[in-house]
């Protein structure tokens, strides 16, 4: 080697220390020294005295920590397998569809929406109110287009009348016969619940059968008389009546709009009058999406909305990569589109599905910011992860930085296998 | 392929196929609503939103105003955030983009002792997560005296932007033809000129993916500023996310904030989507 030389690579030498200090400086201020930092602090209690294992034994006895553990495993488990599976039906499905790039654009566009923004969005999409939420506002129409809800939800017979609650139906103590007409006088039904279409209470016209009236004993501005049809007081229409006999039902009426009801083939015996429980049912409220019970799931799913588009576009490049050929072939040979799909399709994609679902799960283990925005304060204690619960004992309020330690190295271990496969993947890029 | 040899098949393949286009437009349409749902309640004034949901203006699209955004554009606390998440975004990505541009020439042409292990070292820390290092880097902050600072936030965002960083522009430099290299430095120029000259233009799409990944990143960051920004320093993130606590009640600053602040990286996906899905494939798939 000629002295040049060697001196032009000593300088290359000292450039690239130049090139390389602001980078590897950075890196080992506020990366590496704090992985050590980490690790010796997670040794030490809230006080900075030496406890040995004990902040990590206390992750498993802690409830809250052991709730985040068991959430973040919930996680782990169901989220990238969900987006990952999602994500190759979406792929496949678009494969040579007319308008797939505009399909794959708006799938693919909450990616670059913050976790704290999608929060909003879907602490509205999820909100408990049917009026306000749209999950529930489509969840109460199909139900009610299905079951239609009954007009009369707080309606309870007049106190002192005949009429007695019997598990939620009302029905009468005595009977009634055909001549003698009923009078079932109800309270409690909101102004807004009576139709427009209920018109003054009247006792029914004569005629043959077991005939009588339900009304709102209630005038607005008062002064009627209690169990008697005043002057102001509405008819109750639409409510159903059923004759009983014994346990058997013997006839069904609906009351009209002026509250009276006929029984025009019920002309002699004693009945007693029940109107069942239907009418007054409380309505269908929907779902609690962001209650103790369902709020992980929830938040899974608008994770769901978030990285499906991620897992998407990825596969399909993958799939894109697939060589036509061997599909073409096994077509030939008389294979189904499922059996392509199965046998060919994705265990040639495997690698691509691979890295699509551990990038995923190293995302999971460390998600924050969706469920400390999503998860309603009061259900918080339900739905945290390991990440939320590392801040809140050491900055949000605990200020026991051993035990957010332990809860970081933590973290970190449970992300190193998925590290492991990184590396090995560059590895065999290298060569 | 698919669709294709099914169409070829007759009348029941281009039924499957209408049925499937009508299947996916009813995803994509899952997919918008949400987002939908956001903007016209931004536009609703504030008794609409306590009282119904957004669809209800539908009806009525001559209801919906501006007045939510003006009003909230009135508010200091916001406009001065959006300018914080501004600045820390820009000087985060800049940062990020040059620091990572240097190491990854350096391991990309220079040869100098360790070269390999130190390369490894550095992929290795890609996978640390954010939260290992919230704490340690407090207490660091604090004793420099830049805790709460912008430069802080910044800083923190380039230092974890960095594995991925010179792991893609190493990757992407690589690619460039040596000759290229030696016959500049034949020519008798710098190692400097040829990075200004060869390296950055030949390297400009890996650095535009990077580039665009950085800046959503740290636009749409929420725990690394919660931690290290005060009061006056916070993103548009942290400003919102005090908001969240009393959520219902004030959708009318909530909406319009949560819209504006995914407006621009959502502007940024939209016009450099090819860059984005490069950078993607390079990182995960490659």
């Amino acid at each position: 080697m000629n002295p040049t030389k060697a001196g032009t690579s000593a300088r290359r030498g000292r450039f690239a220390v130049v090139l390389l200090f602001p980078a590897l400086g950075l890196l080992a201020a506020l990366v590496l020294y704090p992985v050590g930092y980490s690790l010796v602090r997670s040794l030490l209690d809230a006080g900075g005295q030496w406890t040995g294992l004990g902040n990590y034994l206390r992750l498993f006895t802690d409830s809250g920590t052991f709730t985040a553990l068991r959430n973040n495993l919930v996680w782990v488990i169901v989220a990238p397998t969900l987006v990952t599976v999602v994500g190759l039906m979406f792929a496949v499905l678009t494969e040579r569809v007319r308008f797939a790039t505009a399909f794959k654009t708006v799938v693919f566009m909450p990616i670059a929406i913050s976790f704290l923004a999608s929060g909003v969005i879907f602490r509205m999409v999820y909100d408990q109110d049917p009026e306000k939420g749209i999950v529930n506002a489509v969840l109460v129409g199909l139900h009610d287009t299905f079951a239609p809800p009954s007009g009369y939800p707080d309606a309870r017979p007049r106190p002192g009348e005949e009429l007695s609650v019997i598990a939620g139906a009302l029905t009468t103590t005595g009977t009634h016969a055909p001549g003698a007409p009923a009078a079932l006088p109800l309270v409690g039904v909101k102004a807004g619940d009576v139709p427009a279409s209920a018109s003054q209470a009247a006792a029914p016209p004569p005629g043959s059968g077991l005939a009588g009236t339900v009304w709102l004993d209630f005038a607005s501005g008062g002064g009627g008389r209690e169990g008697v049809i005043d002057p102001g007081e509405k008819g109750l229409p639409g409510i159903s009546v059923e004759a009983v006999i014994g346990d058997r039902v013997a006839a069904t009426a609906m009351t009209r709009s002026d509250g009276t009801f006929r029984f025009a083939g019920l002309t002699s015996g004693g009945f007693r009058l029940r109107l069942p429980e239907a009418n007054f049912a409380q309505p269908y409220a929907g779902v609690t999406w962001l209650g103790p019970g369902l709020v992980t799931p929830s938040i899974i799913a608008a994770y769901l909305w978030i990285y499906a588009g991620f897992a998407m576009v990825l596969i399909a490049a993958g799939l894109a990569a697939i060589p036509r050929d061997s599909l073409e072939a096994a077509r030939i040979d008389g294979a189904s589109e499922w059996q392509v799909f199965r046998r060919i399709t994705v265990p040639l994609l495997a690698p691509v599905l691979g890295v699509v679902f551990v990038t995923l799960v190293i995302n999971v283990l460390k998600i924050f910011d969706l469920v400390y925005i999503l998860a309603p304060g009061s259900v918080q204690s339900n739905a945290t992860v390991l990440a939320l619960q590392l801040w809140n004992v050491s900055f949000g309020g605990g200020n026991d930085q051993g035990m957010g330690s332990a809860i970081g190295i933590v973290l970190f271990v449970l992300v190193l296998p998925a590290m492991l496969f990184n590396l090995r993947r560059f590895r065999r890029e290298q060569r | 392929m698919t669709l294709t040899s099914r169409h070829a098949r007759g009348d029941g393949g281009r039924l499957r196929g209408t049925v499937l286009q009508g299947v996916l437009a009813l995803i994509a349409l899952f997919w918008l609503v949400p987002t939908f749902g956001l903007l016209i309640a931004s536009l609703r004034e504030e008794g609409d939103n306590s009282t119904n949901g957004w669809w209800n203006a539908l009806r009525y699209p001559a209801q919906l105003t501006f007045a939510n955004y003006a009003t909230l554009l009135d508010n200091p606390a916001i406009t001065g955030s959006l300018t914080n998440t501004l600045i820390i975004t820009l000087s985060a990505t800049l940062l990020v983009v040059g620091i990572a541009a240097l190491a990854a020439y350096a391991f990309a042409f220079l040869k100098f002792p360790g070269h390999d292990w130190i390369f490894l070292a550095v992929v290795c820390l890609l996978v640390v997560p954010v939260q290992v290092a919230l704490i340690p880097v407090a207490k660091l902050y604090g004793a420099l005296g830049v805790f709460g600072s912008l430069a802080g936030v910044v800083l923190f965002h380039v230092a974890f932007g960095l594995p991925f960083a010179i792991f893609l522009l190493r990757d992407c430099f690589l690619e460039i033809p040596r000759q290229l290299i030696d016959a500049a430095r034949l020519d008798g120029a710098g190692e400097w000129r040829i990075i200004a000259r060869v390296v950055l233009p030949l390297g400009l799409p890996a650095i535009a993916s990077l580039g665009i990944f950085q800046f959503l990143w740290v636009w749409n960051d929420l725990l690394v500023a919660l931690v290290f920004a005060d009061q006056s320093n916070q993103p548009i993130t942290v400003a919102l996310q005090s908001q969240v606590r009393q959520f219902g009640a004030n959708i009318d600053v909530l909406a319009p904030g949560a819209f504006l602040s995914l407006l621009v990286p959502l502007a940024v996906f939209l016009l450099f989507q090819r860059f984005f899905v490069q950078g993607l494939m390079a990182g995960s798939v490659k």
